[in-house]
């Protein structure tokens, strides 16, 4: 009896298979709506896949991941090396790593604020605290308000790692729980100051940024990332078990990374990859 | 004629000492059966989840977690060296799954370990904290001088090459949230209990109750986005403090979800003290409002306490009022700073953990030990009911 119910259950499984390409992807919240735009496109132009989109985050991805509840994990940041430790753990190999994007760390100020451009040391100085006015970087006596993501974001590990260089946050610096949230803060806020993609900046200033005191400044424009002078910007991945990467995934990854792919990442706002990262 | 023995009178008599009907139902057995399934599937739920919420942060009691960023490497040319025993230990494998494991996927493993440890920046290498284990019950509690600093602090920075798990902003910014709560929602739900079931006149009555207990159907989500769209705005022009989301705002927002707990029960609580005692207050030439502040309101004061009890234990518990209001771990009494409570952390931070490390475990112990909190207030505000009735009774 039980062996006749693991037969039926087995074949039911591998009919499934044979019927639906079915995708699931899950992970970082930055990417869900780029994810939701590949897959609402790919699903129009082959109708019989079907994928899932999920959020959670990156490091939920990836947990998700390693148990094989998730085909892809997307991340906004590389992966850390106890996550492909578990990795290894749970199925015996590596994750594969495709870079998918490029994203540019944008920051924003009230549009009435004088102030347009900053170097990465005075931007370090307002996020850890020593600099507390507006005066002090040329710009209105006014008190600085420091907006900041949940620490549970990519963004919020790269902006400390990349721009305090390991430093803590002021304990006074007020978090928020995404993106869009920070962006209504700081239009709300004439002392105020944020971070976070460069496709959200509707309704605030965005500030030049230069690597170093009397460097270029640059605004977080798809050439300056492109060509890696606008100092703060990233990749973003998804990743894969390699067991698993063939078929309707891998047919899908090399469509994300070709030039289909990329048009929808410029229509989310983000950068698409330079040419020798592609998928030919 | 003999009495008959408890016993011989306990045989077809029930705790309820009525004597049941002589047959059998057995619908009636099946259902109570059932009810009593039900009740003890409740208990033994709580139970587990507490189980495993402990289980998960069991390595942080013992201390026994290690936040440390630089770790002894063993190197991976040295894999067939190295004894199993230390081996296994290492990499944190279990005994089956180590003995499943082949040679290579060991050496890859350790390959991981090097290169994690090679991608460490120099910045924080050479940062003199490095060999800091922040996961330690010393520097959970007690201030610690980090690099940089200069003084002790308590520093709740999770995220990092460092990580810093001070847990004490994180209690600081539960208490202080839940007593403004507390000290706006008491009063006020005390207030009107008191005029709806004593004083109102009963037309009043029949639309002010509702009206209020409505108020706990609102989710707590939207009372969050209302506090921080309209209440932190209202109460900045008002107050003129400068930092717009605070401590305050979401205490207050936090007493709007208090207000009708504490009402419904309290207002239970001073209906249900006999009519008699108030008729015969005013009979003696007392005014309606004397006869309810003099001897309605210390009749009912168990029910009454039960309610801020419960009150205390709903604001401590509150996770997304907080958590859209404000969330900035600060450590300072000012009312009108930012706060961070313990449940905003954990919903906050749980999704992007790798499962088993340090901070994982130690959101675990956080929940662990706001649990007990809440327990044990539970239990002694009904050791003091208890006490309370007894007086009352007359049973002192």
């Amino acid at each position: 009896m039980k062996k006749n119910l693991l037969v039926i259950a087995a074949s039911l499984i591998s009919a499934a298979q044979v019927l639906g390409g079915s995708i699931t992807v899950k992970g970082s919240d930055t990417m869900v709506v780029l994810a939701q735009k590949w897959a609402e496109t790919y699903m129009q132009k082959n109708p019989g896949t079907k994928i899932q989109v999920t959020g959670g985050g990156t490091g939920t991805g990836f947990a998700a991941l390693q148990n094989g509840q998730t085909d892809l994990a997307t991340a906004s940041r590389p992966i850390k090396a106890k996550e492909t430790e578990n990795c290894i753990k749970a199925f015996g190999k590596r994750p594969t790593e495709f870079k998918v994007a490029l994203d540019g760390i944008t920051l924003y100020v009230h549009p009435a604020n004088p102030v347009t451009q900053l170097t990465i040391e005075e931007l370090e100085g307002i996020y850890t605290g020593k600099i507390k006015n507006w005066k002090e970087i040329g710009g209105p006596d006014l008190a600085i308000t420091v907006y900041s993501r949940e620490n549970s974001s990519g963004t919020y590990e790269f902006f400390k790692e990349h721009v305090l260089k390991g430093k803590d946050f002021a304990a006074s610096a007020q978090t928020q729980q995404g993106t869009a949230g920070v962006v209504q803060a700081v239009m709300k806020d004439k002392g105020g100051i944020g971070y976070g993609g460069v496709g959200y900046a509707t309704g605030v200033n965005r500030l030049k940024i230069a690597k170093i005191k009397g460097g270029t400044y640059y605004e977080p424009s798809e050439e300056a990332v492109l060509a890696e002078t606008y100092p703060i910007w990233r990749y973003l991945y998804i990743y894969v078990n390699p067991a698993i990467n063939s078929g309707e995934i891998s047919t899908f990854l090399k469509w994300v990374r070709g030039e289909e792919g990329q048009k929808q990442v410029s229509e989310a706002s983000y950068y698409p990859l330079p040419a020798t990262l592609r998928s030919q | 004629m003999t009495e008959s023995t408890p016993e011989q009178r306990g045989v077809d008599r029930d705790w309820s000492g009525i004597r049941r009907a002589a047959n059998f139902r057995p619908v009636e057995w099946l259902a109570e059966k059932m009810i009593q399934g039900v009740s003890f599937t409740a208990i033994a739920g709580v139970f587990l989840i507490f189980l495993f919420v402990g289980k998960e942060a069991l390595p942080v009691f013992l201390g026994q977690t290690d936040s440390r960023l630089i770790q002894p490497i063993i190197p991976s040319s040295e894999v067939a060296k190295v004894k199993p025993e230390v081996l296994r230990q290492y990499l944190g494998l279990s005994v089956r799954d180590f003995a499943a494991m082949d040679q290579d996927t060991l050496k890859e493993l350790m390959q991981v370990r090097e290169e994690g440890a090679k991608d460490i920046p120099e910045y924080a290498r050479s940062d003199p904290d490095s060999g800091v284990n922040g996961s330690g019950w010393r520097y959970l509690i007690a201030p610690h001088q980090w690099s940089g600093n200069e003084h002790p602090e308590y520093i709740w920075q999770p995220v990092g090459n460092i990580q810093k798990f001070n847990i004490i902003p994180l209690f600081l910014g539960s208490l202080k949230t839940t007593l403004i709560g507390l000290f706006f929602a008491v009063p006020l739900a005390l207030a009107a209990a008191l005029y709806v079931s004593q004083l109102a006149p009963v037309r009043v009555k029949e639309w002010v109750k509702p009206g209020i207990e409505m108020l706990a159907g609102i989710p707590s989500v939207v009372v969050g986005a209302f506090a921080l769209l309209v209440l932190a705005t209202w109460l900045q022009s008002i107050f003129h403090y400068q930092v717009r989301l605070n401590a305050f705002v979401a205490g207050i927002a936090l007493g709007f979800a208090v207000i009708p707990l504490v009402f419904s029960i309290a207002e239970d609580a001073l209906t249900s003290v006999p009519k008699s005692y108030v008729q015969a207050a005013l009979a003696v030439g007392a005014s309606r409002w004397q006869a309810a502040r003099d001897i309605v309101l210390p009749a009912a004061i168990p029910g009454v306490f039960a309610a801020v009890v419960l009150g205390f234990g709903r604001a401590i518990g509150e996770t997304m009022i907080v958590l859209i209001v404000c969330s900035a771990p600060v450590m300072s009494w000012n009312l009108f700073d930012s706060a961070r409570s313990i449940t905003t952390t954990i919903a906050a931070e749980m999704g992007e953990l790798v499962p088993g490390s340090p901070h994982y475990r130690i959101l675990f112990m956080l929940g662990t030990v706001l649990f007990a909190v809440t327990f044990l207030t539970n239990l002694i505000g009904d050791v003091v009911i208890n006490r309370l009735k007894r007086r009352l009774e007359g049973k002192r």
